[in-house]
């Protein structure tokens, strides 16, 4: 099976890609928000929403994703020593854009032993906090298939995108000083192949489409969950982000912070809004109405000036002074 | 000799016809300066990474990554910088009674009848003020700056903690620029003021306008420098 070379994504990360040529997109014509741009022109045509399902409940914790993720976006992760844990690397790195964290639970209700196993990584959130954070113009982009993408050309590596991301996804290098995570593969996604993680899971536990497919996918898996007593079963697609274009399903959709603290309500930080809201907008405005202030005020208002009179003074002020001392000597 | 009061040791009488009054030494304009610099330095990097529309500030200092880089070095520079002169100031700008008098009459001394205020030491409240704002805005800004250092200091404190320090280091940021602003400006507008920092001297009539008590003082130690 290939993919119709007349749809605008993938919708599915298992068909081959076309083979007939097919123009590339995710261009700068789709990008719908970008980091310090805020008058960016609206694109002239949307794509349809795309979205990456983890299926906690089918992961084998194969890391095979790890491998395909590594493999086509060419990192090469420093090897670690082995401290007893199955993290590997110890955790994500500029060079690692997603990471299998294991967490052990042992289920109160049922006194079963519960290895929890969540591919980590970015979550493409629609309301994305490292770009609202981003100071440089153009670093951190948004597609209009829902695909948050960093621009590392006019990434500085200030390492904002790290104080606004809910997540703790996104990591500055030590080599090149700029920021990395998980692109989606947008450079697959923009010719028609799905995520390499996904191409490569074994599983089916990673799968890729349209929001709308992933999210029928993912209630289908919640019911078969649920018929087999995983009450709890749901999907984790975090509103407070606005939802994200990667997003899960959970055996235990009411204890996200089970797996390996996955955060139980997400959302761009009220202090990094206050940052880059008020303070931003009303900062600039005093210090501008300072200057101008300042500037107008000594256009036009009469300077403190010392008279001659006072440089007399000042004189006589020095003689009365000065002699005392001299009698003294 | 009675310990000075409004005055530094090294104040001193240049001349007494026309009298020049000696402010501030060498060392003591230098250290100014290389301050001053490093605040113009970082404000004009700060604002560029600070609101979008200034983000074109970077090309003076060869682009986003270099100011990204710049920053905070310039900004351990002023800290030390300022340390050492704070170091040298700190005692004559310490609040005294005619500071609360100066205060409460601030109409008189922006419309500038300085004839209804009292005699002044060396600083009158409004420069205490600039002084003591920018010792505890260093400091601040200083604490958070290396919170969010991300190239140095990473992993220092945690995302929730480093997301107070950006927003901290913001808000010192502009209450500085605004310090700032008031500093320089006010040097302007006191006609006189700028020789202090530059030739290192004023004006008789500046000092029995401005400082009488200061003066007051110096010419009472007569017209020898500091070598006494």
């Amino acid at each position: 099976m290939t993919m119709d070379p007349n749809l605008d994504s993938p919708r599915t990360a298992v068909s081959n890609p076309p083979i007939q040529p097919m123009k590339a997109n995710l261009g700068a014509g789709d990008v719908v928000r970008a980091s310090a741009m805020p008058n960016l022109p609206k694109p002239e045509r949307e794509l349809t929403k795309v979205a990456k399902l983890i299926d906690v409940s089918k992961c084998i914790g194969c890391k095979a994703c790890q491998s395909a993720c590594a493999e086509w976006n060419d990192t090469v992760p420093e090897v670690e020593h082995n401290v007893g844990l199955y993290e590997n690397p110890h955790d994500l790195t500029p060079d690692m854009f997603t990471l299998m964290r294991f967490s052990e639970y042992e289920n109160p209700e049922t006194g079963d032993f519960e290895w929890l196993i969540r591919k980590d990584g970015c979550m493409h959130c629609e309301d994305p906090g490292c770009l609202k954070a981003c100071p440089a113009p153009g670093a951190i982009v948004q597609y209009s298939n829902g695909i948050v993408d960093f621009i590392h050309e006019n990434c500085i590596g200030c390492g904002y995108c790290v104080t606004g991301c809910p997540f703790d996804i996104p990591r500055v290098s030590k080599t090149d000083h700029k920021s990395y995570k998980c692109t989606l593969c947008s450079d697959r996604v923009a010719v028609g192949q799905g995520p390499a993680c996904a191409k490569a899971c074994p599983t089916q536990a990673i799968v890729f489409g349209a929001k709308e497919d992933m999210i029928e996918h993912a209630n289908m898996r919640v019911a078969d969950l649920k018929s087999r007593g995983y009450e709890n079963a749901g999907i984790y697609d975090p509103e407070g982000v606005g939802g994200t274009h990667v997003f899960y399903v959970l055996h235990h959709a009411d204890k996200p912070q089970l797996y390996s603290d996955l955060p139980e309500d997400p959302r761009i930080s009220p202090v990094v809004r206050g940052w880059k809201g008020m303070t931003k907008t009303i900062g600039l405005a005093a210090i501008g109405a300072a200057a101008v202030g300042s500037i107008l005020h000594g256009l036009f208002a009469r300077a403190n000036r010392v008279s001659a009179e006072e440089e007399r003074e000042a004189e006589h002020l020095v003689e009365s002074s000065v002699p005392v001392r001299s009698e003294e000597a | 000799m009675t310990k000075p009061l409004y005055s530094e040791k090294g104040d001193h009488l240049e001349s007494t016809a026309p009298v020049r009054v000696s402010r501030y030494r060498g060392f003591t304009r230098a250290n100014h300066w290389v301050t001053a610099l490093s605040l113009i330095v970082l404000l004009l990097s700060g604002l560029a990474l600070f609101h979008p529309s200034l983000y074109f500030l970077t090309g003076l200092f060869g682009g986003g990554q270099i100011t990204r880089w710049l920053h905070p070095f310039v900004g351990i520079l002023l800290f030390f910088s300022f340390f050492v002169l704070f170091a040298q100031l700190w005692k004559l700008n310490l609040p005294r009674p005619e500071d609360r008098t100066w205060v409460s009459q601030i109409g008189d001394v922006v419309k500038g009848n300085e004839e209804r205020l009292p005699e002044l030491g060396k600083y009158n409240a409004g420069q205490k003020g600039v002084f003591w704002a920018m010792s505890i805005l260093i400091l601040v800004l200083i604490g958070s700056g290396v919170m969010i250092w991300e190239q140095y200091f990473p992993d220092l404190v945690t995302i929730p903690t480093r997301r107070w320090a950006v927003l901290v280091h913001s808000l010192a940021a502009v209450a500085i620029i605004l310090v700032f602003i008031v500093h320089v400006y006010a040097a302007i507008w006191t006609r006189g003021t700028i020789s202090a920092m530059t030739r290192g001297s004023v004006t008789g009539g500046w000092a029995f306008r401005h400082h009488r008590k200061w003066l007051r003082e110096v010419a009472g130690r007569g017209g020898q420098g500091p070598a006494e």
